[in-house]
């Protein structure tokens, strides 16, 4: 698949329709995040596996489960004891899966694309926590959920990946499907801030 | 008019107009409905719910057992405490007559919550609360601070003395100096109703109708608070002594005398005289006196308290002790009270004290036991449940300087100490006519009751609660609890310490379901689930249904079309010439490793580690019953890799079942389950031309029948972007899957309408998807089954594998039920009119010769599950689960439609093309 030429076929963002009205809400600023590539990793954590992985992506994969690590052009999330999202906003999504797969085969693990199962929003704003504390549960005080963590949590009834990039600075993932609900909740929400 | 110069604390500079029964009063911001009506001298016109008998304000707070009022502007509420409903511009209530109205129209206003994580809750803004939430604030921990009133301070009337200055100048110093801590959030107007393991609490934030933002502010705010340590510093509710006609008007509770003049500056009576067994009343009846009022105590114990009856003769305040008071006279309202030896004292105003029952209903929530306390005549918190403090009067601490220091520990703020206190005695009531001692105001429930219900053989207080009603009501007898125990206990001759309370629960006060339900209402109310395409169905004017979460389109009506005609215009589309359909919404999971094949093997019912790299396998899932759960295609991917597709409803599930299976029974398969359904879009072309549409959208494919043949699949590329196109067909027309990254949905899509332009291609709906395969007989799982039906029974024995040493289902097949030849089977009905459209559901029973239904019981053969008109058949046709079915093929049966029996044929599940002739196109 290396030879492919450059996609040139239109990508629109799930929440495209939606862009005006995240963007209204003055008090956290809502922006729709450019597509990356990912895949979800899964592989055996005890042994050599995710320094493999770690090689071929180009930076550790995080140790413990519900934390992030940088990745040259993205992000490798642990989502549990045996799971990781890997993000790359330079890959092309199949190369990328192609990449992390090779790697992870040789030890039992495997690497699916899902570049486009999930879509992403980034919150930024002195109340962003706020924002997010009016429909997850998840305790999302800075000491609690500093840079570095992530969770797999609901926000309302869908489910989300929340990620800390800072105080005053968080992403969160949600499946396409879901998005524009949850876009929804969080402009309903910030009606009163 | 009752409103005393001096004191309060309402904004007497501006007024409020609220209408009660009509009429209307001004008030002050501050007020509470029930302060505005004392001070205009009305009570609210409320009976009881039993007896039908006058009930005036008998509480100043939510402990009120009496006051209930409708607000019927601007929102209906029912139910409501007059004490505890704010006097705002504009608000309308009238008195309840045993039973609220609940509004009728849909309620504007906007209500949420908010999720908050601490390392202390105070429950209780009283000095108390105060002086623990500013202990650990300055410890430097994360505070959470709610109080139910309006304003902080709890039960402090401005009177009292702390630190060597008034009470109100210290409360303002704490409230400022939590105010400047980030780590301190203090909510007023916010109620602890309900209290959890593991520290969650939920509390209810009034916030308030604003008359000009209506529907803008939230009205009422849920908080779902998560502490690390909760501490209930929620006070302590006076209790009256129940005495004869005890629920006439006029009879108040001592306390709320005391907080309604501090409070609202409102005298409650002018001759008063006060019962009590207590010291605390006399606080009441000296700030009574001073606001004008002629005040007498009666002191049920021997002696009166050395300080307080120095105190009172030094003003004029008659004390008598050892005396009680019996009963009321009066009609309306009370005229006089009568004491213990028959003098009937004429009095506009009877103040009860019977001793301080402290708020453990948030600690009773998480299971805390309470224990007696003699001393006190009340239950108290006993054994220490982890995480939980209780602390002040909610402890049976009373004495303010006592308050403080358990509060504050070593470096409590100082009150002086009361001198010449006397200790309660505890007496639940007086002598009198058990019949007319009214124990539970609320619910017109008297001694006499408590005694029928002792003679009945009931002796817990849990089940004379419910023989009794007693503490039932809206207050969950905040005032009538103890007393209720305390008379069991008389009559039962037992010790009241031997008797276990009754245990309370959230909430505390009664919530709306409105403010519970929060922002899930209209859009909100279930998350609704989109494809990528949802836009454009929007535009192309598409009628939507809900397939579980998801809007998917139904049908595309164009103008002046039905429902009926859209579909058999986009049916005969499909049949003629091309259609397309949104198909994204189909479950998707990718399916990796080794031991792939052996987990599909055993979950389908069919056989798929066969399937070669390339090719498509329609598969069967079935639950251990061996009843079909789900159906759909699988692709195999690689010699490790399938990719499995679902029913739309049923992609989570059938995703946790696997992994289920694979997590607890199959834990040596290396197989690993990754949901893609949101990352692939699926556009579904079918029809004869489909093979046209999608060789001229992908010229790199060859599409011939021999180079792609049915049930395949081919990867290929538009534009740079990787596309999988499969040869799936679910009309039985020649039919292809184009499959593409979402991102780029829409250009697919719109490539694919480009190019079936010339070919008339028309998008169609799930209705139009339902009757092409209903006229091939395919069934939709949770349609045409309903969890009772076997592979078998929908003639689909050929997907059952005879060669697989084991299935997921395999061994029920072998129970002689589902051998039965008359088990239900799917089989296809033609109304032999050729014209009526049985309605699903239709039971179907045996040919009537002579054209009527027999008397019941009727034999039922079975039922309609699918029903359709067909373009193709230029008829209408269904589906049916019909006893021993194949077997009756050519046979014609009865259908009972509004009265008629509608005659029709049975006949193979198959109408259309049974040959698979269009197959191939």
């Amino acid at each position: 698949m290396a030879d492919l030429p450059v996609p040139t076929l239109p990508w629109a963002h799930p929440l495209e329709s939606r862009r005006a009205r995240l963007e209204d809400v003055s008090a956290v600023r809502q922006e729709l995040s450019a597509p990356v590539a990912a895949v979800d990793l899964r592989l055996d954590p005890a042994g050599a596996g995710p320094a493999a992985v770690a090689a071929v992506v180009g930076g550790p994969l995080p140790e413990r489960p519900d934390t992030w690590t940088a990745l040259p052009a993205g992000l490798a999330l642990r989502l549990g004891p045996d799971e990781w999202l890997l993000t790359s906003s330079r890959a092309r999504p199949e190369d990328w899966e192609f990449g992390v797969d090779e790697a992870a085969l040789a030890h039992g693990g495997s690497a699916v694309d899902v570049s486009a199962q999930r879509t992403s929003l980034r919150l930024r704003g002195q109340r962003a926590r706020d924002l997010l504390a009016s429909c997850c549960a998840l305790d999302l005080r800075p000491a609690s959920f500093p840079r570095g963590r992530c969770a797999q949590t609901l926000l309302g009834q869908s489910a989300v990946l929340l990620v800390a990039h800072d105080t005053d600075d968080l992403q969160l993932f949600v499946r396409t499907s879901f998005a524009g609900y949850v876009a929804d909740l969080l402009v309903d929400a910030a009606h009163d801030f | 008019m009752s409103r005393v110069p001096g004191f309060g604390r309402i904004d007497r500079s501006r007024t409020v107009t609220i209408t009660v029964d009509g009429v209307p009063y001004t008030g002050h911001p501050g007020d509470t409905v029930a302060s505005v009506l004392l001070a205009h001298d009305v009570h609210p016109r409320t009976t009881s719910v039993k007896y039908g008998r006058p009930r005036g304000i008998t509480g100043a707070w939510t402990e009120d057992p009496t006051g209930l009022i409708q607000v019927e502007e601007p929102f209906p509420e029912p139910m409501l405490l007059a004490t505890t409903v704010e006097a705002t511009d504009g608000l309308v209530v009238r008195g309840v007559n045993g039973q609220g109205r609940l509004a009728e129209v849909a309620d504007t206003a906007r209500y949420d919550r908010r999720h908050h994580h601490c390392d202390v809750l105070v429950v209780g803004a009283g000095p108390a609360g105060l002086v623990a939430a500013r202990a650990a604030a300055r410890r430097g921990e994360s505070v959470v601070l709610v109080d139910d009133r309006a304003d902080p301070g709890g039960t402090l009337t401005g009177t009292e003395t702390i630190d060597g200055e008034p009470s109100p100048a210290f409360v303002a110093d704490v409230v400022a100096e939590l105010a400047d801590q980030p780590e301190v959030t203090h909510l007023q107007r916010t109620t602890a109703f309900g209290h959890y393991d593991d520290g969650f609490v939920l509390a209810l934030e009034r916030r308030g109708d604003s008359v000009d933002g209506y529907g803008l502010r939230t009205r009422q705010r849920v908080h779902r608070i998560r502490a690390s340590r909760v501490v209930v510093a929620a006070g302590a509710i006076e209790r009256p002594v129940v005495i004869e006609d005890g629920d006439r008007p006029g009879v108040v509770l001592a306390s709320a005398a005391r907080d309604l003049l501090h409070r609202h500056g409102v005298l409650v009576g002018r001759e008063v005289v006060v019962f009590t067994t207590n010291d605390s009343a006399y606080a009441a009846a000296l700030d009574l006196h001073e606001a004008g009022a002629g005040v007498r105590v009666l002191d049920a114990r021997d002696e009166a308290p050395r300080g307080w009856a120095r105190a009172c003769a030094e003003r004029g305040v008659a004390v008598t002790p050892a005396a009680t008071v019996r009963g009321t006279r009066g009609e309306e309202r009370i005229t006089a009270a009568v004491t213990g030896d028959g003098t009937e004292i004429p009095c506009d105003l009877l103040l009860l004290s019977g001793g301080w029952t402290p708020a453990a209903h948030l600690v009773s929530h998480v299971g805390g036991a309470l224990t007696y306390d003699e001393t006190l005549g009340a239950f108290v918190f006993g054994e220490p449940v982890a995480g939980v403090e209780v602390i002040g009067a909610a402890n049976g601490t009373l004495a303010l300087a006592d308050v403080l220091r358990e509060a504050g520990g070593a470096g409590a703020p100082h009150a002086p100490a009361e001198d010449d206190g006397a200790p309660p005695r505890v007496l639940w009531r007086t002598e009198g006519d058990p019949a007319r001692q009214f124990v539970d105001v609320a619910r017109d429930a008297t001694v006499a009751d408590i005694a029928r219900a002792v003679g009945a053989g009931l002796t817990h207080p849990e089940h004379v609660k419910r023989y009794t009603t007693i503490g039932t009501a809206h207050d969950q007898g905040r005032t009538s609890g103890m007393l209720a125990i305390g008379i069991l206990a008389e009559l039962t001759g037992r010790p009241v310490a031997a008797m276990r309370p009754t245990t309370f629960r959230p909430p505390f006060v009664p919530v709306a379901f409105a403010a519970l339900a929060g922002r899930e209402r209209g859009d909100l109310f279930d998350p609704v689930r989109t494809t990528p395409l949802h836009a454009w169905h929007v535009a192309a004017g598409a009628e939507f249904e809900d397939v579980g979460q998801w809007k998917r389109a139904r049908h595309y009506p164009r103008a002046g079309e039905d429902m009926t005609a859209a579909v058999l215009r986009e049916c005969a589309a499909v049949r003629t010439s091309v259609g397309i359909m949104d198909a994204s919404t189909l479950g998707t999971i990718d399916v990796r490793g080794p031991d792939a094949p052996v987990l599909l093997d055993r979950l389908y019912t069919n056989m798929m580690s066969s399937l070669k790299v390339g090719r498509v396998r329609y598969g069967v899932m079935c639950g251990n019953d061996g009843m079909v759960r789900d159906d759909g295609t699988v692709l195999r991917l690689a010699e490790n890799r399938y990719l499995v597709t679902t029913t739309t409803g049923n992609a989570a599930a059938v995703l946790d079942s696997m992994e289920e299976w694979l997590q607890t029974e199959w834990t040596d398969l290396r197989v690993r389950l990754t949901s893609v359904t949101d990352h692939w879009s699926i556009a579904a072309v079918a029809g004869p031309r489909s093979r046209d549409v999608i060789g001229a959208v992908f010229g790199d494919l060859d599409v011939s029948n021999d180079a792609f043949g049915f049930m395949t699949w081919q990867d290929t590329v538009l534009d740079g972007t990787p596309v999988r196109v499969a040869r799936i067909s679910f009309s039985g027309e020649l039919a292809f899957e184009v499959s593409v990254a979402s991102g780029y949905a829409s250009a697919v899509w719109a490539r694919l309408l480009a190019a079936g332009q010339a070919y008339g291609i028309t998008p169609y709906g799930t209705e139009t998807m339902h009757v092409l395969r209903a006229e091939k007989g395919y069934p939709i799982i949770g349609q045409d089954t309903d969890g009772t039906v076997s592979p078998h029974d929908l003639g689909m024995s050929w997907a059952v594998s005879a060669k697989k040493d084991d299935f997921v289902g395999k061994r029920s097949y072998t129970r002689p039920e589902n051998r039965n030849p008359l088990r239900k089977q799917l089989v296809s009905l033609l109304p032999t009119d050729a014209a009526t459209k049985l309605p699903e559901g239709s039971q179907i029973v045996g040919f009537c010769a002579d054209g009527r239904l027999p008397a019941p019981p009727v034999p039922m053969l079975g039922h309609v599950t699918s029903s359709y008109h067909s373009a193709e058949l230029a008829r209408p046709f269904a589906l049916a689960l019909v006893k021993g079915g194949r077997d009756r093929v050519g046979e014609v049966v009865h259908v009972p439609v509004e009265g008629e029996l509608v005659p029709a044929l049975i006949g193979s599940s198959v109408l259309v093309d049974p040959e698979g002739a269009r197959r191939d196109g």
